[in-house]
């Protein structure tokens, strides 16, 4: 491949490649018809019959844009990467501080999730989350798209990343009781 | 607004060449196959006028084999030799399959995958696949006469990479030109979305004959999005006859049966279960080998309750599926029902409870999978013209991962990732000095390796000593459009490069596929060479006509050099087409494959570009 068409592939990032604004209250909507748009053109249905060489291409784009899409759909990764182009690591995995008063919520929230022995107990801590979420997610957008407080934000998005784990768990939670 | 209308990228420009393409649905108790003629999809019947072909095969010592009815006739006669439900084997070791002790086959522990001795010989479940698939294209070649240019075979969405991989190359050996593996509930949501032209959130709840899928997929105009799905691969009709079965040997007090009367008991059963799906009651009488006779009746309460936990057991899939897709049951709009198996009532009543609504069943159960991949087929083989077609996106049901310390799975892709999906993870050594690590690739859900199922296993040699956690390697997962996965790994941190790529694989090498193909052309009389001719023809035709096209629509994409280099590389494969020399073709073929990647690249771009510009106008 020339260095000039894998620099399209592999250089933008994911708000461009699908010629989004880049902001972490993005319309949905928009960025799905962007996805389905470039997938009716790069998929590999449409090269079932083609050469090695669009079939290749086909699939590293497809790649890529699914890649991107998955991205951008979820809150935590889109926040993520969003900070990233503004060279802030949101550092999941080595940075865990995080204020105690978060950290007691979370212990409790998860006192509550082994406790919950039914899955009406489930669905009330899931309703709850749903809703610490959405409010986190509107914190982030005016941190981020408004304020433009980058360090801050970094830290409401491994917040937010806490509350999708306890997402996780609760699915076990009634993973177990089935 | 009008428009400007340009064809689709990889599309001939002569529309109206049509190209035989079939789908066919490999089910575990029947196979099918189906085919889209002026428009409409319809399945091809036998020379007799029977739609099913029963996936039974028969081998006998003479070396001939029998498929379908005529085998199936035999069963209990043979049972040794004649293989039912060969699906259930397909990509799987002796220790996975269920229900062994009531099964009447010679096993064979082959690594990787059983294989099964018979009169003709020892056979894999990929050869006996494959026999099944040879009739159902001898079958549409005769029906539709002509040549196949391409198959769409369906498999269980809940299938693993191994058991996807085991069906393609089947498809292979039975010569069809493989262009999709494609996921039954999504074939039979293409099916029943365009017949009903719906929108919306939909569940397929599709019971087969061995496996069950539950798929969650979002229904718009021109695309079919798989949202998640779930299943198991070991639960089906079959396991219905197998309680029925049960129950009969307990209630007649039967002593350890030989195969034979197991056989036809079996088969009794299963034509009890079929007669309770119409009817209260249903007899099952049968004269054993010892002379003794076995005349019991079941009614429909009974073989209710003996099935209720198999019944129960498809709603956990379904419950984690709608999980996954972060919906509820008050979201789904409508739940479509596949399978033979879902003839049942208790079935049909235990769905419609946990909807909350009654499941869809106005297409045949046992034929709309086959359908929707007659679709596909045909919109794969380019038949469909712009503006008609459709997009299909489709997921993966388990997640890939490879061993860490501790014997732990890490997930690199995870569940229900919209394919085709790459993925890459840096890992590092462990030692000083270390110059090898080796890899093994699981898929499944749990946390300890030895819960998953293993794919691969590989080593990574010649990384330049340095430093424990120096030395950077980085691990690339790459599933297709099939589901099918191949790995990477480089380490490249100290200039030298080490890497190494595999397609995991059941116990099947390369050289043994090889042998089935050989083996089976001289089974169908068939010249190896005549054959391999003609498929480099057929390729490199395919493959001329690709390039012309895409020439024809984007050729301002190349200055003079490239254009000429390209017509260069076309002539010379078009000068060698009318020889007779297999190994020239391919090596033209390649030749010109080489000489078109940056332009292909330089297409994908130019399409991207042209999808965002109409989105922006549109927009406007």
């Amino acid at each position: 491949m020339s260095a000039g068409a894998a620099k399209a592939l592999t250089s933008s990032s994911h708000f461009e490649l699908f010629g989004l604004p880049p902001v972490f209250s993005l319309n949905q909507e928009m960025l799905e018809k962007a996805y389905r748009d470039i997938q009716s053109q790069v998929h590999p249905d449409r090269f079932a019959r083609a050469g090695d060489a669009e079939r290749r291409a086909s699939l590293q784009w497809t790649t890529r844009v699914n890649e991107a899409y998955r991205t951008l759909k979820s809150p935590v990764q889109r926040g993520k990467h969003l900070l990233e182009l503004h060279g802030v690591d949101v550092a999941f995995e080595t940075n865990t501080a995080m204020p105690a008063e978060f950290l007691m919520q979370q212990m409790e929230l998860r006192e509550q999730l082994e406790e919950a022995k039914d899955t009406k107990a489930l669905d009330a801590l899931r309703a709850g989350l749903q809703k610490n979420k959405k409010s986190l997610e509107r914190d982030i957008a005016d941190t981020v798209d408004a304020k433009k407080d980058y360090q801050h934000a970094a830290d409401l998005v491994r917040k937010l990343m806490f509350l999708e784990r306890l997402d996780e768990e609760i699915d076990s939670g009634y993973e177990a009781l089935e | 607004m009008a428009l400007l209308q340009i064809s689709e990228p990889g599309q001939s420009q002569a529309p109206h060449e049509h190209r035989l393409a079939v789908g066919i649905d490999l089910g575990t108790t029947n196979s099918l196959v189906a085919t889209v003629r002026s428009g409409v999809a319809t399945v091809l019947p036998d020379a007799n006028g029977r739609a099913l072909l029963p996936s039974v095969v028969r081998y006998l010592d003479s070396g001939k084999t029998e498929v379908g009815y005529a085998a199936q006739s035999r069963q209990a006669e043979d049972p040794k030799n004649t293989i039912v439900s060969v699906k259930r084997f397909m990509g799987r070791g002796l220790k996975d399959v269920a229900h062994v002790e009531s099964t009447p086959y010679d096993f064979v522990d082959a690594p990787g995958m059983v294989q099964i001795r018979t009169a003709a010989g020892v056979k894999s479940p990929v050869e006996v696949s494959a026999d099944i698939l040879r009739i159902l294209r001898e079958r549409a070649e005769l029906s539709l006469q002509g040549n196949i240019s391409g198959a769409v075979i369906t498999v269980p969405a809940y299938f693993d990479d191994a058991q996807r991989q085991a069906t393609k190359d089947a498809g292979k050996i039975a010569g069809l030109n493989v262009l999709r593996l494609l996921n039954e509930p999504t074939a039979a949501a293409i099916a029943y979305g365009l017949e009903n032209a719906s929108e919306g959130l939909y569940a397929v709840y599709d019971l087969g004959g061995g496996t069950f899928d539950i798929s969650i997929l979002k229904l718009s105009k021109g695309v079919f999005e798989v949202v998640a799905t779930s299943g198991d691969s070991m639960l089906g009709g079959d396991d219905f006859d197998q309680r029925l079965f049960c129950w009969v040997v307990e209630k007649a007090k039967l002593p350890p049966l030989n195969p034979r009367d197991m056989r036809l008991l079996q088969v009794r059963s299963r034509e009890a279960k079929e007669h309770l799906t119409l009817h209260g009651d249903a007899p099952i009488a049968a004269k054993l080998s010892n002379g003794e006779f076995v005349d019991l009746k079941i009614n429909t309460e009974t073989f209710c309750s003996i099935t209720q936990t198999l019944v129960s057991k498809t709603l956990g899939p379904v419950r984690k599926a709608l999980r996954d897709a972060g919906l509820t049951v008050d979201d789904v709009r409508g739940v479509v029902m596949v399978g033979g198996a879902t003839r049942m009532p208790q079935v049909q009543r235990a769905v419609g409870e946990f909807f909350r609504r009654d499941p869809l069943n106005n297409l045949d159960p046992d034929k709309v999978v086959a359908l929707g991949a007659a679709m596909q087929a045909n919109v794969l083989a380019g038949n469909k013209p712009q503006g008609e077609d459709w997009l299909l996106l489709d997921v993966i049901p388990l997640s890939l991962g490879v061993e860490t310390m501790g014997g732990l799975a890490e997930k690199i892709i995870p569940r229900n990732t919209t394919i085709p999906a790459g993925r890459a993870q840096e890992f590092t050594t462990y030692k000083d000095g270390q110059t090898g690590m080796s890899f093994h690739v699981v898929q499944g859900e749990r946390e300890l390796v030895s819960d998953c199922r293993s794919l691969a296993r590989f080593e990574l040699k010649g990384i330049p000593p340095m430093v424990a956690g120096a030395a950077r390697i980085r691990v690339s997962f790459q599933v297709d459009a099939d589901g099918l996965l191949s790995v990477s790994a480089r380490e490249s941190t100290s200039g030298v490069e080490a890497s190494v790529t595999v397609k995991p694989s059941y116990g099947l090498g390369d050289a043994d596929i090889e042998r089935m193909l050989r083996d089976s052309f001289e089974h169908a009389k068939g010249d190896v060479h005549a054959r391999a001719l003609t498929e480099q023809q057929v390729d490199g035709r395919r493959l001329l006509e690709a390039t012309k096209s895409a020439l024809a629509q984007d050729e301002s994409l190349l200055n003079g050099e490239e254009r000429e280099a390209i017509e260069r590389a076309m002539r010379s494969l078009e000068s060698l087409l009318a020889g007779t020399d297999h190994r020239r073709i391919k090596h033209a073929a390649d030749a010109l494959n080489r000489a078109t990647e940056d332009f292909a690249a330089r297409r994908m771009d130019a399409g991207v570009k042209r999808a965002l510009a109409g989105r922006k106008i549109g927009s406007l």
